[in-house]
C-alpha cells in the first residue's frame, strides 16, 4: 500500500499566544512548534497499515523551514521517506492554498491512501483533507475511527453526532481523515530516530510545484474572546478558594 | 444576490442546528438586502421548512439523494448553486457538512469559512466570526474575491426561538442530474454503539475531567470529589480517547450533551467541541492553571490554579 499522511506543526497547546502589531496574526517568534495532535493518530494509523498490508509511507508537511522537525519525528516513527513544501505564508494560509500545495506533491506518483488528522488544533478550519479529495478526485470518509483495507476498497467507521456512527465502503485509491483517539500514538525509538537520519527528506518550494498561493479567505483582525458571563475569579489560597467556592455554590448559585 | 441556507433533516424533521442557521441566514439577508432560500436534499417536501421566515424553499430531488453521500450532496448542491445564483451559502457545523462542505466549496474554487460563532455584514461585507487556537483567540475573518462564499454555523451561534412560522412558501422542485458511477462511497449501517447505563443527561451535578488530570492514576481523586458533591463524573474528548474514562462519560459534540445545575470543570480548556456540550449548565465552575483558558468565558466561578491543590481541600470541606 502506498500511503501518504499529511502532517502539520503548530505551535505547543500551552503556548503564550501574543498578537503581531497589525493584530492580524500571532507574534511567531519564541513559539515552540508540535505535531498537530490529530495528525499524529493519522501518521500512527498510516505507520499500522503499513505494518499489515506493506508497502511505504510518506509524510508531508506544506510549512515553515523549522516543520521539518515534525517529518524528522515521522521517519523516527517508521515513516520511509518525507517531503517539506516550504513557504513561510503556510503557518496562516487558508486550507484551500493548503491543500492545492499537498495535491500537488501527491498527484505526482501513483498512490492507493492518503491520510489526514481530522483538523488542526491551531486554526481549526477542518477542511484540508477533505478538499484535498476533491482536488486529487478520489473519494473520502471524513472524522473516521476504524479503517479496515480489504482488496482494492477501504471499509471505514465514520462517527457522527452523539454517539453515533456510520460505516462506509470505498474503493482505492481513497483519503481518510482520522479522528483523535482511533489509535494509541507509538513513540520513536533511539534505534529509529538513528535510522531516520539516513531516509530522504525531500524539500520543494510552491514556486518548483506551480502553485500559486493566493488565500480563498482572510484574517482581518485577530483578538481575546470577551467574557459571556460575569465571572467571578476565586483568589487566595487553595484552602481559601475552596471554602469560598462552597460558600458561592451553597448560599448564592444554591446548587449544593 | 441571495443567501442559501442548506437544511439538514433526520427522518424527514428539520435538526435543531439546520433552523438556527435559518435564523442566521434570515440575519444576513436582512443585512444584505436580499432574498433568503432554504434547500433541502432527497426525501421528502421538506414542508416543516415552508413555514419558516424564508422567501422560497427549494427540494433537490434525485433517488441517489435518499441517503447521504458526499459525492451525491457535492454534486446536486454545485448544481442548486449554478441555478440559484447565490453570495452566501450557509450550512449548520454539523458532522455531514464536514464530510462535505470542504468539497463542494472547493470544486467551486472558493472559501468556506468554517464553524463560525458569529456573522455580521459591514459595509456591505460580510464577516465571519471564528474561535482559532482551541479557543483562546477569535478571528474575524473574510472572503477574498468576488462569487459565491460558503460558510457554516457552530451550533448556538444563532437563536432559532425568534423564528415564527407562517403561511407556507411555495417548494420549488430542482431536478438534477446524478448517475450512480458519480457515487463512489457507499453508505453501510448507521447504528449507536452501547451507551451504557450512564445518562449524564439526568445528573444534577457534574464533575468533569480534562488533559489537567494528566495521568489515569488521579481519576479516583476526582471519584471521591463527585461522591462527596453527589455528582456524576464525567470527561473531556482527550481523556476517553486515552482511554482513561469510559466513552459514555464523555461530555461535548461527540459525546453527551448536557445541562445540569451545577457542572464543576477541572482542568478543562473550554475547547469549542467541549464547551457545546456543556454551556447550557446552570451554574459553571472552572478550575484551571492558565488564566487564558476559554473555559473561564463561560464560567459562573473560576479557580485559577492547580487542580490537585484545590481538589483535595475541597473534599476535605465538604466533608466537615
Amino acid at each position: 500500500m502506498e500511503i501518504v499522511v499529511c502532517l502539520k506543526q503548530i505551535p505547543a497547546r500551552d503556548a503564550v499566544l501574543g498578537l503581531n502589531a497589525a493584530a492580524d496574526w500571532i507574534e511567531e517568534d519564541d513559539l515552540s512548534p508540535e505535531m498537530n495532535e490529530p495528525d499524529s493518530y493519522a501518521l500512527e494509523e498510516a505507520l499500522r497499515l503499513k505494518e499489515k498490508h506493506g508497502g511505504r509511507v510518506t509524510a508531508l508537511t506544506a510549512g515553515l523551514a523549522e516543520a521539518a522537525s515534525g517529518l524528522r519525528e515521522a521517519l523516527a516513527k517508521g515513516a520511509d521517506r518525507a517531503v517539506l513544501i516550504e513557504d513561510a505564508s503556510f503557518r496562516r494560509t487558508d486550507p484551500l492554498v493548503t491543500a492545492r500545495a499537498l495535491a500537488a506533491v501527491i498527484a505526482r506518483e501513483p498512490f492507493d491512501l492518503v491520510l489526514t488528522g481530522l483538523q488542526s488544533d491551531d486554526a481549526g478550519y477542518g477542511q484540508v483533507g477533505v478538499v484535498l479529495a476533491e482536488l486529487l478526485d478520489v473519494p473520502h470518509a471524513a472524522i473516521v475511527v476504524e479503517v479496515e483495507a480489504g482488496d482494492g476498497e477501504l471499509t471505514v467507521k465514520q462517527e457522527l453526532e452523539a454517539g453515533w456512527f456510520q460505516k462506509v465502503r470505498m474503493p482505492l485509491p481513497a483519503l481518510l481523515t482520522i479522528q483523535s483517539g482511533i489509535n494509541k500514538v507509538r513513540y520513536a525509538t533511539l534505534m529509529g530516530i538513528k535510522k531516520a537520519r539516513s531516509k530522504p527528506l525531500e524539500r520543494l518550494t510552491p514556486a518548483e510545484l506551480g502553485v500559486g498561493l493566493d488565500p480563498a479567505q482572510r484574517i482581518e483582525k485577530l483578538y481575546p474572546p470577551s467574557r459571556a458571563k460575569q465571572t467571578q475569579m476565586l483568589a487566595g489560597s487553595p484552602k481559601e478558594q475552596a471554602e469560598a467556592l462552597l460558600e458561592k455554590l451553597r448560599q448564592e448559585a444554591r446548587v449544593l | 444576490m441571495s443567501v442559501l441556507v442548506v437544511v439538514e433533516r433526520a427522518s424527514g424533521a428539520v435538526l435543531p442546528v439546520s433552523l438556527e442557521a435559518i435564523a442566521a441566514g434570515r440575519h444576513a439577508a436582512d443585512a444584505l438586502g436580499c432574498e433568503l432560500r432554504a434547500v433541502a436534499l432527497g426525501g421528502e417536501a421538506p414542508g416543516d421548512v415552508a413555514a419558516k421566515p424564508v422567501d422560497e424553499v427549494v427540494h433537490l430531488e434525485h433517488s441517489l439523494l435518499t441517503s447521504y453521500t458526499a459525492d451525491g450532496y457535492t454534486a446536486a448542491l454545485s448544481t442548486a448553486i449554478a441555478e440559484l445564483r447565490p453570495s452566501l451559502v450557509l450550512f449548520p457545523h454539523t458532522y455531514q457538512v464536514r464530510d462535505y462542505g470542504p468539497k463542494l466549496a472547493a470544486r467551486l474554487g472558493r472559501p468556506f469559512l468554517s464553524d463560525a460563532i458569529a456573522l455580521r455584514v459591514e459595509d456591505g461585507r460580510l464577516v465571519l466570526v471564528r474561535q482559532m487556537f482551541q479557543g483562546k483567540l477569535r478571528a474575524d475573518v473574510v472572503a477574498v474575491g468576488d462569487g459565491v462564499c460558503f460558510a457554516s454555523m457552530q451550533t448556538g451561534a444563532f437563536s432559532a426561538d425568534g423564528l415564527a412560522d407562517g403561511e407556507p412558501k411555495p417548494i420549488r422542485k430542482l431536478e438534477v442530474e446524478l448517475t450512480a458511477e458519480q457515487i463512489r462511497v457507499t453508505p453501510l449501517e448507521r447504528f449507536r454503539e452501547t451507551a451504557g447505563d450512564v445518562d449524564l443527561s439526568a445528573a444534577e451535578r457534574i464533575v468533569s475531567v480534562g488533559r489537567g488530570i494528566q495521568d489515569p492514576d488521579n481519576i479516583p481523586l476526582i471519584e471521591e470529589l463527585a461522591k462527596a458533591l453527589g455528582a456524576e463524573v464525567a470527561a473531556s474528548r482527550p481523556i476517553c480517547d486515552n482511554g482513561w474514562m469510559p466513552l459514555e462519560r464523555q461530555v461535548g459534540s461527540s459525546g453527551q450533551t448536557v445541562a445540569p445545575k451545577l457542572y464543576l470543570a477541572l482542568g478543562i480548556s473550554g475547547a469549542i467541541q467541549h464547551v457545546v456540550g456543556m454551556k447550557g449548565s446552570k451554574t459553571i465552575v472552572a478550575v484551571n492553571k492558565d488564566a487564558s483558558a476559554p473555559i473561564f468565558e463561560i464560567a459562573d466561578y473560576g479557580i485559577v490554579g492547580d487542580l490537585f491543590d484545590v481538589v483535595p481541600v475541597l473534599i476535605e470541606a465538604l466533608k466537615e
